[in-house]
This record gives structure tokens, C-alpha cells and sequence, in this order.
């Protein structure tokens, strides 16, 4: 039983202490401004909603982490559908695409925010096709910004969600598409009504972790806007990080809680979702 | 049988699988290659022209000496080298029990191991636990931090892959006169090395680029490669330095680039191999 005990020492000072402390410390006026720590009941909560930042936050946050999550997903299963047989071409390509997985977030954040500038290459790359100078701010834009963001996130990783997919459809006897073919299905039949619910194990995996983590995020973020512009990309962790620097402990340890229930209250109903789709399929 | 056997697909699909490498990866690549290569003046404006004259031994040589990346480097090993061993000798050690004695207790504990897989850590408040413990900015500190953060993810990858392999070997050990933790060493650990291969690797990556977690524990005292290219990145010296930036994110990536480019197959059989089960 002694063998448990070096794993849960560390979990429990590490992890679970910290996490129950998240829950004392969001009821208090904890700053780096005083020494004193008094319980002010829930008044954290209240000032973060009644001025809009909580929900605002929330509505962003969840929004980044479905946009990742769809994007990652379709990027990373049609590299698997094209790199799907073990050609030397197919193998050296599905080298490249791991390329952003290895890399730092902040360094892929870094080279989007210059790929992505006024005066950048990919306008310069639009303009050529145009044929008239373009000069769109892809990280300045109120609405659109989010979505370019998630773009990016969802492009650091899909060499890792192609990596399950292709995983997965490997797992596919070849004798279960023989069959449907020599009933006549035809290929595009086969595919989805065959293979494709064959594949949700690696569905259920490549959806939860881009979930999870990008409802983590903050590198991608922080290095191509900082949470601008105006604050629409302001995610949770963007928030938390800004308001520990500015010695506002109290603020950031009750977004913190908020991101552990939003978590907790998302993540469980979905992973169980998708594993019943599993069954059911 | 699969959709890419139509013969005109077979034809288009080099095509396609090249055109989109050379736009989706290349271009990026290129970007910091060539911002990399170039002068100060050049750089402040990236974009995908070539240098008018190559720099980018000079400028790697710069930012090595000037951004201090010895130090970071040392700072970054001294933290991902006792995470991995920790993470993984602690997390198969519990998770091998948790596999084989299945109790009622047994089951609580495997599920609060595991719930870190899913729970996000408390960035906020370890720091206040830390300063407490007296571990705040230090190295110790650091490592115990990720340790609890990726110990769940160890957790549920050994025990699932322990339940897997039958327990008869070790039992014919025991009744040999082995002890628990001759066992372990020498019947269950060797036996584990595939699914902890997936865990380094995964465990490595997380960690060798992990900044979120470093800027709240250890932002500032100690100096790891992440932290210190945003400090690159965000300072006021070396603000729009983009020649700088993208020569450190060459110095940073390559390491881990080169390790992967040597144990491809291996790398890619490790991720796949424990991730999908």
C-alpha cells in the first residue's frame, strides 16, 4: 500500500490542496495590495457578473474552445483521409504536420501574429491573387479575430488529432469494407456509413483533448493578441493571468473557480456523450 | 478498399498532399527561416522576401549570448528531466497497485488520480500554498507542480495498460522470495516501456513548452526557454526585434525538432500506440 503513497503525497499538496484553497480564497478580498485576507462572502461573483466581465468571459471562452475543437477535428481527419495509405510521400508529409506539435505554442502564436499583419504575408499572398493591395488587420478585428485565433490553435494540433485519426483508421479490418463493397455499396457509401462510426473512439479522444485543452489555452493567445482587440478574445486564462499581474488575487482566483466548474459542468456530459455514441453505433 | 482508390484521386493525391505541406507548413517555416536570416532594419516588416544578405549565424549567436539562453536552457532541463522521472515513477508505482488490488478504497483513489486529466489545476492559489510551504520560484516548487498536474495522466495510461497484462509473472516472482519492489523493477517496470514511452513523450512536449503554468510559480526567479522567449518577445529592447524572435524560436524548436526527426517512427507509434485503446 506504501507504493500509493509518493503519488498521492504530490497529488494531494499539489493538486487537491491548491484546488480547495481555490474554493476558500474566491470568498475572500485576497490582493497584493494588503496584508489582510478577510471572506467577503460572494461578492467576487457579484462584482465580476454586474459588470459583465464573467459572462463575457465565459460566452469567449466557449466559444474558442467549440471553434478549436470543430476546426482541429476537420483539419486533422481530412490530413488522415489524405495521408491515409503508407506511401514514402505520405509518411514524410505526416512528419511535416507534427512540425507545429512539437513546437511551442507561444512560438506559433509569435510567427502567426508577423504571418498575419497589416503589412504581412498572407496579405501580401491575398493581394497577389487580387491584384490590388490588401492590408486587413487579422488581429484587430472585433468579431473575426476569435476565429483566426482558433484557426491558429487548431492548426499547432492537428498534426496530433491526424496522428488518432489515422490511428483509428487503421483499426478498420479491411475484410468489413470488402464486405460492403462486394455488396455494392459504393466508395462514398462505404466510407460513411462503413468506416466513418468506426472511427468514434478516436472521435470521443481527438474531441475531449482539443476541448480540454483549449479551454486551458492561453499561449496561442497571449502571443498573437494578449486578449485584444477590445478584449473579445479575452479568454479565462487570458483574464487570470492579466489580473495576477496587476496583484488582484481575488479576481483571479474566482475566475480560476470558474474555469474549474466550467470544466467539471462541460467536459463529464460530453465525454459521456460521445462515449454512449460509441456504444450506440 | 478506401475513397483514395479511385484512379483519378490516386493520381491528383502527391499533388494535393504536397501543395498543402508546402502552403500550410512551408510558408509558415519559410517565414521564420528567412526573418531569422535577416538584418534589424529588414525585420521590422516580416514578410516572406528572402534576406539580402544571410545574418541568421550572426543573429543566432546574438540572441544566444544576449537573451542569456545557456541559462534558459539549463533552467528548462533542471525542470523537465525530475518532472519526467517523477511523474513516471511515481505514477506506474501507485498505478501497477491500482491495477492489481482492487478494493473499494482502490477504486476512490484511482478516480481521484485520474481526475486531473480533466480538472484544471489551480494556477492561482498554488502559488499562495507555495510561498507557504516556502517553495515559491524554486525549482522544487516547479517540478512538484507539474508533477501533480501530469501524474493523472500516468495514472490512467499505466493502470489501463497493467489490467492488460496478466499478473501470473509476477506472482511466480513473489513465490521465488522476490519483494514487492524487486517485482516491480524487475517483472512490471520493463514490461511498462511502451505505454511510458507514449507518457515521456507527451510529458516532454508539455513541459519543455509549457509558460502558462511557469509565469504564476516560477515567473522571473528562474529562467526556463518558454519564459524567457516571451521576456525576448515582450521586452521594450527588443520590441519588433523579429529577427531576434524567430532566430530564438530556431534555437529553442530544433532540439526537440532533431530528437523527433531521429526517432520518428518511434515517436509516432509511442502516441498512437497509448492513445487510442
Amino acid at each position: 500500500m506504501w507504493f500509493l503513497l509518493p503519488a498521492y503525497a504530490v497529488l494531494v499538496v499539489f493538486f487537491v490542496l491548491p484546488t480547495v484553497f481555490n474554493f476558500v480564497y474566491a470568498f475572500t478580498d485576497w490582493s497584493g495590495f494588503k496584508a489582510a485576507i478577510n471572506p467577503v462572502g460572494f461578492d467576487n461573483f457579484t462584482d465580476l457578473a454586474s459588470n459583465g466581465t464573467l459572462f463575457r468571459a465565459l460566452r469567449i471562452t466557449v466559444l474558442y474552445a467549440v471553434l478549436v475543437a470543430v476546426f482541429q477535428n476537420v483539419f486533422g481527419f481530412v490530413l488522415a483521409v489524405l495521408l491515409e495509405r503508407d506511401t514514402w510521400l505520405n509518411r514524410l508529409a505526416r512528419v511535416f504536420f507534427l512540425i507545429p506539435v512539437l513546437m511551442s505554442a507561444l512560438a506559433v502564436g509569435y510567427v502567426f501574429q508577423a504571418l498575419l499583419k497589416p503589412t504581412g504575408g498572407v496579405n501580401d499572398m491575398v493581394a497577389a491573387v487580387m491584384r490590388h493591395p490588401v492590408s486587413y488587420a487579422w488581429l484587430g478585428d472585433t468579431t473575426w479575430t476569435i476565429v483566426v485565433v482558433a484557426l491558429i490553435h487548431a492548426w499547432k494540433w492537428m498534426g496530433l488529432s491526424m496522428l488518432i485519426y489515422l490511428a483509428g483508421l487503421k483499426t478498420i479490418p479491411e475484410d468489413v469494407t470488402e464486405a460492403a463493397r462486394i455488396d455494392g455499396a459504393s466508395r462514398w457509401r462505404t466510407f460513411w456509413r462503413i468506416r466513418s462510426p468506426l472511427l468514434a473512439p478516436a472521435v470521443t479522444f481527438n474531441v475531449a483533448t482539443a476541448l480540454l485543452g483549449s479551454m486551458n489555452g492561453f499561449d496561442v493567445v497571449q502571443a498573437t493578441t494578449g486578449g485584444g482587440p477590445a478584449r473579445t478574445t479575452e479568454i479565462l486564462n487570458i483574464f487570470i493571468y492579466r489580473t495576477f499581474g496587476q496583484g488582484l488575487f481575488a479576481q483571479a482566483t474566482t475566475m480560476s473557480l470558474v474555469l474549474f466548474l466550467l470544466v467539471a459542468l462541460l467536459a463529464f456530459p460530453v465525454i459521456y456523450t460521445l462515449r454512449k455514441r460509441e456504444e450506440r453505433l | 478498399m478506401t475513397v483514395s482508390d479511385h484512379p483519378i484521386w490516386r493520381r491528383l493525391q502527391p499533388v494535393v498532399t504536397v501543395l498543402s505541406v508546402a502552403v500550410l507548413i512551408g510558408i509558415p517555416l519559410w517565414l521564420v527561416v528567412v526573418t531569422a536570416g535577416k538584418s534589424r532594419g529588414e525585420a521590422l516588416e516580416p514578410d516572406l522576401s528572402l534576406p539580402a544578405e544571410w545574418h541568421l549565424l550572426g543573429n543566432l549567436r546574438q540572441v544566444w549570448s544576449d537573451a542569456d539562453v545557456p541559462a534558459a536552457v539549463l533552467g528548462s532541463l533542471l525542470i523537465v528531466v525530475p518532472t519526467v522521472a517523477a511523474v513516471l515513477g511515481f505514477g506506474s508505482l501507485a498505478a501497477w497497485i491500482l491495477a492489481r488490488r482492487a478494493s473499494r478504497l482502490n477504486a476512490v483513489l484511482y478516480a481521484l488520480g485520474i481526475s486531473g486529466i480533466i480538472l484544471p489545476p489551480a494556477v492561482v492559489t498554488v502559488v499562495l500554498l507555495l510561498r507557504q510551504l516556502g517553495l515559491a520560484g524554486t525549482a522544487i516548487g516547479m517540478i512538484g507542480v507539474y508533477t501533480g498536474i501530469y501524474l493523472s495522466t500516468v495514472i490512467f495510461f499505466v493502470t489501463g495498460f497493467v489490467r492488460t497484462i496478466p499478473a501470473a509473472l509476477e506472482e511466480s516472482a513473489q513465490i521465488d522470495g522476490a519483494g514487492p519492489f524487486t517485482v516491480f523493477r524487475r517483472i512490471v517496470l520493463p514490461l511498462l516501456r511502451p505505454v511510458l514511452a507514449t507518457a515521456t513523450i507527451l510529458i516532454t512536449l508539455y513541459v519543455w513548452n509549457d509558460v502558462f503554468y511557469a509565469f504564476f510559480v516560477i515567473g522571473g526567479r528562474l529562467d526556463t526557454l518558454p519564459l524567457n522567449l516571451f521576456r525576448v518577445a515582450s521586452a521594450g529592447l527588443y520590441l519588433n526585434n523579429w529577427h531576434l524572435i524567430f532566430a530564438y524560436v530556431i534555437l529553442m524548436s530544433l532540439p526537440l525538432v532533431v530528437v523527433f526527426a531521429v526517432a520518428q517512427r518511434k515517436v509516432i507509434a509511442g502516441i498512437t500506440g497509448g492513445a487510442v485503446k
